[in-house]
């Protein structure tokens, strides 16, 4: 059993015990605040009460791009400094990344319904998103097809930084295409022309949902740390019998 | 350098000697080539407006399935132990067996892609639109491929996973292939831009991909 | 016989620890090498004689500690001086048998030897344009025994060395052991059977 590697996410569980409480708890507020806020904002003159979608949206596809993000300075921890707890992180952020891209995906298909008539546009925002979703299952699978989490990070890290490069090309690419075959996109709401009504709300959320990731991570983290530990101990277990 | 040219020269010749994949790579892409008929009927006037495109999603395939053993079978007999000690630098013999599998792998797709464009009804214009693009496009999903056969050795896993973590990335790739053949055929893009933008995104594979399986494989050999 | 190393090698090891998958392998070993001498690494299945060879080889990263080779070529690494024969041969069955061994001199650049003379040494001259996949088990083995010969390396670390090897090619590789140990080299094998010349044994996991 290598002690070297717990006495870090040792300090690690114990001062995240203490941050958590009031991290949750500021969540909450700020959410409470942030959906009130978004509930008054008035109705758009030409969305109506839809516009209300992007309070919950937009902080929703910020995140997706903020979470990989996070994992990819993850990454680099594992792979150059091969810090003990930067798989941890990179691991247990990639599910709440999915989840909060699939939320980005719902509610904007969600918006899409009155705006375009349908639920699914080959919109180029859209079609990156969900891109980026299928990219966040694909590095989940990898996470899940091998047992032993030290492989698993080297290669998820490799992946992630590789994305992380990608995803810029990505965008520009489905852009380069989605002005090829349909010139006029529908959703045009520059962030410049946005009324301070709904540039307060939004803000508010946007932080909001930027702690909920931080708080839901943290948990994670420390599930994680948990789970290896005992995977360590049956581990231990095991060669015991055997000697 | 003779290590690496010993290392291509080695590569080329197991890919075409019997249980060599060269060549099933391009019996897939005449399959799938041949499957599109059944899917969309015989209409060779739809068939022709789709052409480029099957093509080009027959080449992406058949490139990327035949990596799938780029570096498992050095990995299985031992080979890639031996290679990552030596004096060349990974990244470097990295590169050379994915330019080995180019020419014994995706350079066959290139050239058998004037017979299938008959199949499809393409003009001469249209096969070589088409088949410019392959042989510039082609290297990048080689080169991004690769980095998911680097992974395939890391994780002990190959098949459908490696898939599944690819082929979003070449996505770029496939875009502007298509791209490129449809502004030769039918305009009213000019064929010079997607084409520049393809070849600057096998350029940038080619530096990104070396590294990329050079980092997975490094210490990933136990 | 030309002269392999110029000046005296030796190759420390202090306080090395191996984790794999979480698990310790083996933790604080010393040992150490010189020139001239062989190490029989010995220990129960499970115990890490494999990790500390690809340790050693660079393969794998120590958890703790340090290995350091004095007296080497400067320039290169300690894996770059290494030959590693492990479980596997790394032969491609499809190519033949001299295509396989010239390729690994090639590849691995450096002083060499001639590739037709080691396939005599190891006694597959016989069988040099057949294809390997057409080799026993014991005639892949000297194969990989014929790389060592073709391309000079001054530390060879082997991974039972002798299995599948019959009495006679065990007879044989002992006389390369020991002329490459009169050259100056040194030898690491990690082995259950007696390695066939005098070594001194380091023991690794077996305390419990």
């Amino acid at each position: 059993m290598s002690l070297i590697d717990l006495a870090n996410p040792t300090r690690f569980l114990a001062l995240s015990a203490r941050v958590l409480p009031w991290l949750a708890a500021a969540t909450v507020i700020l959410l409470t605040i942030g959906l009130y806020q978004s509930a008054s904002a008035p109705d758009d003159y030409q969305q109506g009460a839809t516009v209300k979608i992007m309070f919950i949206h937009v902080p929703n596809a910020w995140l997706s791009m903020f979470v990989w993000g996070v994992m990819s300075l993850a990454s680099l921890g594992t792979l150059v400094w091969r810090h003990p707890l930067a798989d941890v992180a990179a691991k247990a952020a990639a599910p709440i990344g999915a989840s909060f891209t699939f939320l980005a995906l719902l509610t904007g298909s969600l918006w899409g319904r009155p705006m375009w008539g349908t639920y699914w546009e080959w919109d180029a925002r859209l079609t990156s998103v969900l891109i980026l979703f299928l990219m966040y299952l694909g590095l989940m699978a990898l996470w899940r097809a091998v047992e032993d989490p030290s492989r698993a990070a080297r290669a998820a890290a490799v992946l992630t930084l590789v994305g992380a490069l990608n995803l810029p090309i990505i965008k520009f690419s489905v852009d380069w295409w989605n002005t090829l075959h349909q010139p006029a996109s529908v959703m045009r709401m520059g962030g410049s022309t946005l009324d301070k009504a709904f540039l307060v709300p939004l803000l508010v959320m946007a932080v909001a949902f930027t702690l909920l990731f931080v708080t839901l991570h943290l948990a994670a983290m420390r599930n994680e740390i948990l789970r290896r530990r005992v995977r360590s101990l049956q581990m231990m277990q095991a060669s015991q019998k055997a000697a | 350098m003779t290590a690496l040219a010993a290392l291509i020269r080695r590569d080329i010749r197991i890919a075409l000697r019997v249980g060599g994949g060269a060549l099933i790579g391009v019996l897939f892409f005449l399959t799938v080539v041949v499957l599109m008929p059944f899917a969309v009927g015989p209409d060779l006037a739809l068939l022709s407006r789709l052409g480029p495109a099957i093509l080009w999603l027959g080449a992406l395939l058949a490139s990327l399935l035949t990596l799938d053993r780029l570096f498992m079978a050095d990995h299985e007999d031992g080979s890639l132990d031996l290679i990552a000690m030596s004096r060349t630098p990974l990244e470097l013999a990295c590169a050379a067996k994915a330019l080995a599998h180019w020419l014994a792998a995706g350079l066959p797709l290139v050239v058998a892609t004037p017979v299938l464009g008959l199949l499809l009804n393409l003009d001469m214009v249209a096969t070589g639109a088409v088949a410019l693009t392959l042989l510039a496009g082609t290297p990048a999903l080689t080169f991004t491929g690769m980095i998911g056969a680097a992974l395939a050795v890391t994780l002990h896993r190959g098949g459908l996973l490696m898939a599944v973590l690819v082929l979003p990335l070449s996505i770029p790739v496939l875009i502007f292939g298509v791209a490129a053949s449809q502004a030769a055929i039918a305009g009213p893009l000019s064929f010079g831009a997607p084409f520049s933008i393809l070849c600057a995104l096998s350029l940038v594979s080619l530096v990104i991909g070396p590294f990329a399986a050079a980092a997975s494989l490094k210490h990933g050999l136990d | 016989m030309n002269g392999l190393v110029q000046g005296q090698m030796q190759l420390t090891g202090r306080g090395v620890t191996c984790v794999r998958g979480g698990r310790e392998v083996f933790s604080r070993l010393d040992f150490q090498a010189a020139s001239g001498e062989a190490v029989a690494v010995v220990g129960r299945n499970g115990s890490g004689k494999t990790s500390l060879l690809r340790l050693l080889a660079g393969l794998l990263i120590p958890a703790g500690g340090t290995i350091v080779l004095d007296g080497g070529d400067a320039d290169m690494t300690l894996p770059e001086q290494c030959h590693y024969l492990g479980h596997r041969d790394a032969l491609k069955p499809a190519l033949s048998v001299v295509e396989n061994l010239s390729f690994w001199a090639d590849f691995l650049g450096g002083e060499r030897c001639d590739a037709a003379a080691s396939l005599t040494t190891v006694g597959l001259d016989h069988a040099a344009l057949l294809p390997a996949a057409f080799l026993s088990a014991g005639q892949r083995r000297r194969l990989s025994l014929a790389r060592l010969l073709t391309v000079r390396r001054p530390v060879w670390l082997l991974d039972e060395p002798t299995n599948a090897l019959d009495a006679a090619g065990q007879e044989m590789f002992g006389g390369l052991m020991r002329a490459h140990l009169a050259r100056g080299g040194m030898i690491i094998a990690a082995t259950h059977a007696p390695l066939g010349i005098d070594a001194r044994e380091l023991r690794i996991g077996g305390g419990v």
